[in-house]
């Protein structure tokens, strides 16, 4: 299978043509003018990960919500699930900068942090 | 609910009638079918008081016109509203134009306007710096002006409540029974009964009185596109241009507002009877501005435009039309204030005196109120105080100290007291309207959300129950989460 | 009257950083004066990541990245009003202010820094014809909208205009569940980071129509929909293209505007292509203590730059208040764009300039192997290929301090081509 993407790796944007085996290994990678290239492809082919970014609802705190990330970039395919999580759970202020807020999101290892304090 | 008289449209023309009714001894009730005062023709209109050259000689639109003009500064002084008494100018720039200047000028005698003069390509550019080389003369008319139509329509209400009169919002009326001596309006928030009916609803006023079998008159919604500019643009223009007129009106015009902005337009499209809700600015009708303004003043572009916007005359379908004012000919409880398309802002107090008149003559069984309070008193406008009054006015109350819209400098307390006032804000535009909060360059970009904030608490609402202008022109959704 | 050595305008990173460095550099007395009611700017709403890379070399959320500079003002003894705005700036340096605990503030400043920060083209600057409903905004109200007060501003999207915050706020109100049908863009390319075309649109599956804009808006209430076309090369409507869109909301993300008007009133020069001061390598303005940094002087992509900006503005601000000789009139370089280059800021560069100076500027369009070059007469200072050059990507070259004290002539040219 033949795979087309953007390398985000610098801001040139490469237009990479990947070839993808069975199992969705990859064959070859082409269209990128640096080695940085095909390791931005092999890592969107195998595994595409993604810091997600959002917020949390809060009892008590200065404003209805406080912005919260993933810990660590978290597999892309799993945002959505994830974001389901955290919008069904509420904290409670006061909340420090950092603090994790959900540990071990939807098993994957990648906890929920405050990215402000409240 | 039972009224002496119920007032359709709350216009500036049903605003300042609802005021002058509210000086006698009797309950008036001014019905507005949208979400606040003067959401039609009279918040998107050029915004200025003609001196009452244009008007046929012996018409109404002339009597009440040059009336009108002379009364202007006698109001805005009670009710506290921007005025300016700057004068106009209309621009020739042919043996053509200048014939026209001639009968213009001579019908602005015949109609008993003052101190009218021809005046020079050499006057004319030491008074418009900027006016195109291709001016050749000017008709100047110092008795026009600048007014804010919309917080004339404002002031004149909250002038009223003070006096007794009631005001119901969101209350279209679709349909008018008479028996037994009383009309039965009903309206979307409910059954009102009323003895006596002044029908001032605009583009509306042929729908409203045909409920009571009244089609002697049909109105025409004729569609004019405006720019309105920045502050910096101010420069630029001094007094109220016009080009000469035609016969679709007095074409477009160019003239600083009361505020400080520079309005340009309108155009002058015919809209079919039952487009009577389309402002919706147009492609053809933003480029002909352009393209018109600049054979008046070529250095003025829209770069600078803060925004653009369409309103609605009400044009009495035929050639020579006049206002529509009187008692029906088939109820003489039921006075028509219809047709008031331009000069109207300007008649606008010359038709409240009138309608008065008319309706004592009919209604003569009511007496004048003894303790009537003719001034509406000044808002607080921060951004015009000395620095001195400003420190006074935030010790008495921090309110006024925070800033809420920076474009115009205006606090939260001004935004508080437009919705306390009476017949107060209840939208982001009604306190745009009253307040100017939301009406400099970013277009509340910034000053919205706190605008929405304010509202929702002042209200005791959910910010997501919060409207633009009223209805389904909701803001927000439900919460994130 | 009170009395400051350096009054910063803004609160935002720009401010906080320039506020900063100027104490590093021994400045005394410093007051921020700030219009929200916190210190952070419009750092506090942008809560994606991607801010910091090249300042702390990591990536940071908005409000972590302010959070960092936030604590570092609380350690010193900078002094900071919340909830004051600036009204006017008055000629002998005096900053005229107002809020709700002093009511009327005047005070007399040594320098200024103006950090206010910019703002977003509004509709109003579009011209884009139709209705008046609800659910036309910004880029950035929606963000507020949606990151801080916890209110959805809309359900089914059209986004006008590719720049970054139109971007993020693409995928931002995705993940919350709204419906965005695309993202339309004026010009044949984004303006917008690479990155975030990826990672805000492609991950989400939003279309990017290029060469397209919304030429009308639909419903008297709330938005109803909204008519898009195609554009020709002139950014003219393509009649036979037109194309209905259903929609609740439009956002609006074409651009930005420094925020200029105190400095307008302050009798600064503006440059009519950036819309922000024009200034010299230290950041001073044609007005002898006042400095400008930030997005109030050029839009940023990058919050790093903005911090670098105001460290030189801050450095440049202790300098001037410390030197015994205020207002001497000093010779100037001018700085000028050529060819594909739309503009450079510094503008000036003082010719006793002590150290290397950093131009920073954008290109009028997408070249590729484009050729930078710096000259100065026949002197060549500067020049290399580049794959890649576009307007949404601000680019910097530096210029040697012994190269700025050899030039015989008084102008210096930074040029683009292919």
């Amino acid at each position: 299978m033949i795979k087309e993407m953007t390398c985000v790796a610098c801001p040139l944007g490469c237009q990479l043509t990947v070839e993808l085996g069975e199992n969705n290994e990859v064959l070859s990678v082409s269209g990128n003018t640096c080695k940085r290239g095909e390791k931005y492809a092999q890592d969107e082919c195998t595994n595409p990960v993604r810091m997600l970014t959002t917020t949390m609802k809060v009892n008590g705190g200065s404003l209805p919500v406080i912005p919260v990330k993933t810990s660590s970039p978290i597999p892309k395919g799993k945002m959505f699930d994830c974001m389901k999580v955290i919008n069904s759970e509420v904290v409670d202020a006061p909340i420090r900068m950092g603090e994790v807020l959900i540990s071990n999101i939807c098993d994957t290892g990648v906890d929920i942090v405050a990215t402000n304090e409240m | 609910m039972q009224y002496d008289v119920a007032v359709i449209g709350a216009g500036v023309c049903g605003a300042m009638i609802t005021r002058e009714l509210s000086k006698l001894d009797l309950k008036v009730v001014m019905l507005e079918k949208l979400s606040d005062v003067s959401m039609g023709t009279s918040k998107a209109n050029s915004a200025i008081v003609h001196a009452g050259f244009d008007a046929e000689v012996g018409s109404l639109k002339a009597k009440l016109n040059v009336q009108g003009a002379s009364l202007m500064a006698y109001y805005c002084n009670k009710l506290n509203v921007p005025y300016k008494n700057i004068g106009s100018l209309v621009v020739a720039y042919s043996w053509d134009d200048m014939q026209t200047l001639d009968i213009l000028f001579e019908r602005g005698f015949n109609n008993g306007v003052p101190n009218m003069q021809i005046i020079s390509q050499e006057k004319l550019r030491a008074m418009e710096p900027y006016i195109s080389e291709e001016a050749i003369g000017a008709l100047w008319a110092p008795t026009a002006g600048i007014v804010s139509p919309y917080e004339l329509a404002i002031a004149a209400t909250e002038n009223a409540v003070v006096n007794g009169a009631r005001v119901k919002r969101n209350s279209g009326v679709f349909d008018i029974e008479y028996k037994d001596d009383l009309f039965f309006l009903s309206t979307a928030s409910g059954v009102i009964k009323a003895k006596y009916i002044i029908n001032c609803a605009g583009v509306f006023a042929d729908q409203i009185a045909k409920m009571i079998g009244d089609t002697s008159f049909k109105i025409i919604p004729r569609k004019g596109e405006y720019y309105l500019l920045d502050k910096t643009e101010a420069t630029m223009v001094n007094h109220v241009l016009f080009k000469c007129p035609s016969s679709m009106g007095k074409g477009i015009l160019i003239t600083p507002t009361a505020h400080g902005n520079v309005l340009m337009g309108p155009t002058a499209i015919d809209l079919d009877f039952d487009s009577k809700l389309d402002v919706d600015t147009t492609i053809e009708g933003l480029d002909t501005v352009k393209r018109e303004i600049r054979k008046v003043i070529p250095q003025l572009t829209t770069r600078n435009a803060i925004t653009s916007f369409a309103g609605l005359r009400a044009h009495i379908e035929g050639d020579h039309s006049d206002f529509v004012i009187g008692p029906s000919k088939e109820n003489e409880k039921f006075i028509n204030v219809a047709g008031i398309e331009s000069p109207g802002l300007t008649a606008a107090p010359a038709i409240a005196r009138y309608v008065g008149q008319i309706f004592r003559e009919i209604a003569p069984e009511y007496e004048k109120k003894k303790d009537f309070i003719a001034t509406r008193p000044a808002p607080v406008r921060v951004n015009e105080l000395s620095p001195e009054e400003r420190r006074k006015l935030v010790e008495k109350d921090k309110r006024y100290g925070r800033i809420i819209c920076r474009c115009e400098g205006i606090t939260e307390g001004e935004i508080i007291d437009a919705i306390k006032a009476p017949c107060g804000a209840r939208d982001v535009d009604g306190v745009k309207r009253r307040t100017r909060a939301g009406m400099g360059r970013c277009q509340s970009g910034f000053c919205g959300s706190k605008v929405v904030e304010i509202l929702s608490r002042e209200l005791g609402v959910p910010m997501n129950q919060i409207t633009k202008h009223g209805n389904r022109s909701k803001i927000l959704y439900e919460k994130t989460k | 009257m009170l009395k400051y050595d350096l009054v910063v305008i803004g609160g935002g990173p720009a401010g906080m950083a320039a506020a900063l460095k100027a104490k590093e550099c021994g400045v005394n007395k410093i007051l921020i004066l700030e219009r929200a009611a916190t210190l952070g700017g419009i750092l506090e709403q942008c809560i994606h990541t991607g801010f910091g890379l090249h300042h702390f070399g990591e990536e940071l959320s908005g409000p972590e990245y302010a959070y960092r500079f936030i604590k570092q003002v609380e350690e010193t003894d900078i002094e900071v009003k919340v909830d004051t705005m600036v009204t006017d700036i008055l000629t002998g340096n005096i900053v005229v202010a107002t809020n709700n605990t002093d009511g009327m503030l005047e005070i007399h400043a040594t320098a200024i820094i103006l950090a206010m920060g910019c703002r977003e083209r509004p509709r109003g600057a579009l011209d884009i014809p139709g209705s008046r409903a609800s659910g036309i905004m910004t880029a950035g109200t929606a963000q507020k909208y949606v990151n801080i007060d916890g209110y959805m501003p809309g359900k089914k999207i059209v986004i006008l205009g590719s720049g970054d915050i139109g971007l993020i706020m693409a995928r931002r109100m995705t993940l919350e569940g709204a419906k965005v049908e695309m993202v339309c863009e004026l010009m044949p390319y984004s303006g917008g980071l690479t990155r975030n075309i990826v990672q805000c649109l492609d991950d989400m599956g939003i279309p990017l129509k290029l060469s397209c804009t919304v030429i009308k808006t639909h419903g008297i209430e709330r938005l109803e929909g909204v008519t898009i076309a195609n554009v020709d090369e002139n950014r003219r409507p393509i009649p036979g293209t037109e194309q209905f869109v259903e929609c609740d909301t439009l956002m609006l993300s074409v651009g930005l505007i420094p925020e200029n008007e105190l400095t307008r009133n302050a009798g600064v020069m503006i440059d009519p292509i950036t819309n922000g001061a024009i200034v010299d390598e230290n950041r001073q303005t044609s007005r002898p203590g006042i400095f400008a940094c930030g997005n109030v002087l050029q839009v940023h992509d990058l919050v790093d730059y903005v911090t670098q900006e105001s460290y030189t503005a801050g450095e440049g601000a202790a300098k001037y208040i410390k030197s015994k000789s205020k207002n001497k009139r000093t010779k100037y370089i001018s700085v000028k764009p050529e060819g594909g280059v739309r503009y450079v800021v510094p503008q000036n560069i003082n010719c006793d300039a002590d150290c290397d100076v950093k131009l920073y500027f954008r290109v009028k369009d997408v070249y590729k192997n484009g050729r930078i070059t710096v000259t100065s007469g026949d002197k060549v200072l500067y020049s290399k290929k580049k794959p890649k050059l576009a307007p949404g990507e601000m680019e910097y070259v530096i210029v040697k301090s012994d190269d700025i004290k050899e030039l015989d002539k008084k102008e210096i040219v930074v040029k683009v081509e292919v």
